[in-house]
């Protein structure tokens, strides 16, 4: 292959990539923005819902479901699931912290190991697939002006799948979904007022434990369902959640805690570097150079590199 | 120093030395392994116990006294004393270079810092395999893990040696907290702000306790790898890094004992735990929840807290 076809693939891949990373990402930048707490068992939640989403479509296909209805119910129950289980960690553990930020770290790691071992055992070792519920191979077509003139050809190996593309359109429409959320219902309202003072908030009669409850399974829920829409591509294995929740970082952090537009820029752009860079060079390459960047971006840029400095 | 706190510790110390004739082979060889960890988790603690720092990136320091050794034994066939300088000072300067660069930042994103710092050198590790060999590690050679006429590998020499080096880790952070300085430390955990309003120079006692942390971690990852011979990518993963915190908490976090007792404890409990499952690290999870909900003191923090008010 040439140089332009390859790395129109490499951005197709990283496309992908940055479309289920800005899903998960805002959950945690909803979590942190809200709540004022990082949650390090975010990749977990990731994870929880891939391996749900094949519970549950290997229980469908028991009673002899077809793939597409079977992908449709486990991508409904999966975040309904994690959603549920993440509130209930919220009421059970974090809101007998108070919230306090570096003892909520310390316990969302326990809470990591747990979700982790406890899928190892109840799910095993093993990395097992999703059938997705359309996948077409579609082969893309390259333009170029040759000595010929203009031209249009199929170059091999430039292709991908019906479902990847659906996985981009998927987090897009859900991205404009959840921004409609916070701007426009009375539920978003009512986050975005407990996000700007707690105590005012509940002065005006708001329920922020059950607010807190809400978002901390709401941002698991995104979490997980960025998790059923990568399983068909890439299988549900139980220590999935570990890459995913060091990406979802760099993308939070370089974004600017809290603020979802620019979690989104920063997922575009993590995900088409890292497909880029991974293409042509080598993914452990790739991860360094974000580790080392996310990390001098904190030193020297703590509010982002789209934030504005709040305080 | 109180007569008080130096019966303790050196009785402890004494304790130690007494156990090395009576335990039987399996144990004395746990407890070996187990007070080079408690010298780590020492060094941790004089950041996350005593200065307020929390660390999630240690694994680096303790990864860059292992490798710092380890490699020049491998590749240069240094023998093990020079090694051990040599990966002790690599540890210092890793500790001197990430000091300066994380300590701008504070609290949450210092913890997110030291993680990514970490993860990068971890990666690096497995980036550079021809010369690391990344996560199989390598095995230094029989021959060079000697100090004089002791032999490093046979298990007598190995407990002595680790004893040694517990000892001294113990009573220097012993003597460390009673300083003047350990105590200008403990005011900057509780009241940064109220420190600095004394006229103490805030930032450079942080980069000094966090260099000071990361040379007693560094030396305790090169003693491993000349204990017991091995070097792997393993020991640099974000893993190690949270092990240190929950020995560290389950002991307790700024008390001169707690890392020894919580590393011992959370040993034997992943030890039992490796018999009955593959998922032992379920353990981990469930105590860091427990003891964040219930005793954010730890073990020897409730003792004090307790029992004895001037624990050291």
């Amino acid at each position: 292959m040439d140089f332009g076809p390859y790395l129109m693939l490499a951005m197709l891949e990283g496309a992908v990539l940055a479309a289920v990373l800005a899903l998960m990402a805002s959950g945690l930048s909803l979590v942190f923005g809200v709540m004022r707490v990082v949650n390090v068992a975010h990749g977990e939640f990731y994870m929880l819902g891939a391996v749900m989403a094949w519970v549950v479509t290997q229980f469908l296909a028991g009673l002899g479901g077809g793939a597409a209805v079977n992908f449709i119910a486990a991508a409904v129950l999966a975040p309904l699931i994690v959603g549920a289980i993440a509130a209930a960690a919220d009421v059970t553990i974090l809101k007998r912290l108070d919230y306090d930020p570096e003892r909520v770290i310390v316990a969302t790691i326990g809470l990591l190991y747990v979700i982790q071992q406890a899928t190892l055992m109840g799910y095993g070792p093993d990395a097992k697939p999703v059938v997705a519920p359309f996948n077409q191979r579609l082969a893309l077509p390259w333009f170029e002006f040759g000595e010929d003139g203009f031209q249009m050809y199929y170059p091999w190996g430039l292709s991908t799948t019906s479902y990847k593309l659906f996985v981009i359109v998927a987090a897009v429409v859900l991205l404009f979904a959840l921004r409609l959320f916070m701007t426009r219902s009375r539920a978003g309202l009512i986050m975005r007022a407990t996000q700007l003072d707690r105590d005012m908030a509940t002065a005006f009669g708001i329920p922020v434990e059950k607010v807190y409850a809400l978002v901390f399974g709401a941002g698991a829920a995104l979490a997980a369902l960025a998790g059923v829409l990568i399983v068909p591509i890439q299988q549900a294995h139980y220590l999935m959640g570990g890459d995913a929740l060091l990406l979802s970082f760099i993308v939070v952090i370089i974004g600017g805690l809290g603020s979802l537009a620019g979690t989104v820029v920063a997922a575009v752009i993590i995900g088409m570097s890292d497909g880029i860079i991974s293409v042509f060079f080598t993914p452990t390459l790739a991860k360094i150079i974000a580790t080392l960047a996310v990390a001098l971006v904190l030193v020297f840029r703590p509010q982002g590199l789209f934030g504005v400095k709040t305080r | 120093m109180t007569r008080k706190d130096l019966t303790l510790h050196l009785g402890l110390v004494a304790l130690l030395f007494a156990l090395h004739f009576i335990l039987p082979a399996y144990h004395h060889g746990i407890f070996a392994r187990v007070m080079v960890l408690a010298v780590y988790a020492i060094g941790y603690n004089i950041a996350f116990g005593y200065t307020g720092l929390l660390s999630l990136g240690h694994a680096m320091f303790f990864a860059a006294g292992m490798y710092g050794m380890g490699l020049v034994s491998y590749h240069f066939g240094v023998p093990a004393l020079p090694a051990w300088v040599i990966g002790v000072a690599c540890a210092a300067a890793l500790a001197f270079v990430v000091g300066l660069l994380a300590l701008r930042t504070q609290d949450v994103s210092f913890m997110i810092v030291t993680l990514m710092f970490a993860q990068a050198a971890y990666l690096i590790i497995l980036y550079f395999s021809e010369v690391t060999r990344g996560d199989d590690g390598f095995v230094i050679p029989g021959a060079l893990r000697a100090i004089g006429p002791f032999d490093l590998s046979d298990e007598g020499t190995r407990y002595i040696v680790a004893w040694i080096l517990f000892s001294v880790a113990l009573l220097f952070s012993l003597w460390l907290v009673r300083h003047p300085f350990g105590r200008v430390l403990v005011a900057l955990r509780e009241n940064e702000e109220r420190a600095r309003l004394l006229g103490y120079d805030t930032g450079r006692r942080k980069l000094a306790s966090l260099v000071i942390s990361g040379t007693i971690s560094g030396a305790a990852g090169a003693a491993y790898a000349g204990l017991f011979g091995y070097v792997g990518g393993s020991f640099a993963g974000v893993q190690y890094s949270i092990f240190a915190l929950l020995w560290v908490l389950l002991g307790g976090a700024g008390t001169v004992l707690g890392p020894f007792v919580g590393a011992l404890f959370m040993f034997y409990l992943i030890d039992l735990a490796t018999e009955v499952t593959e998922a032992y690290m379920l353990i981990a999870g469930v105590v860091l929840v427990l003891l964040t909900l219930f005793a954010p003191q730890g073990i020897v923090g409730e003792i004090r807290r307790r029992l004895w008010k001037d624990l050291p």
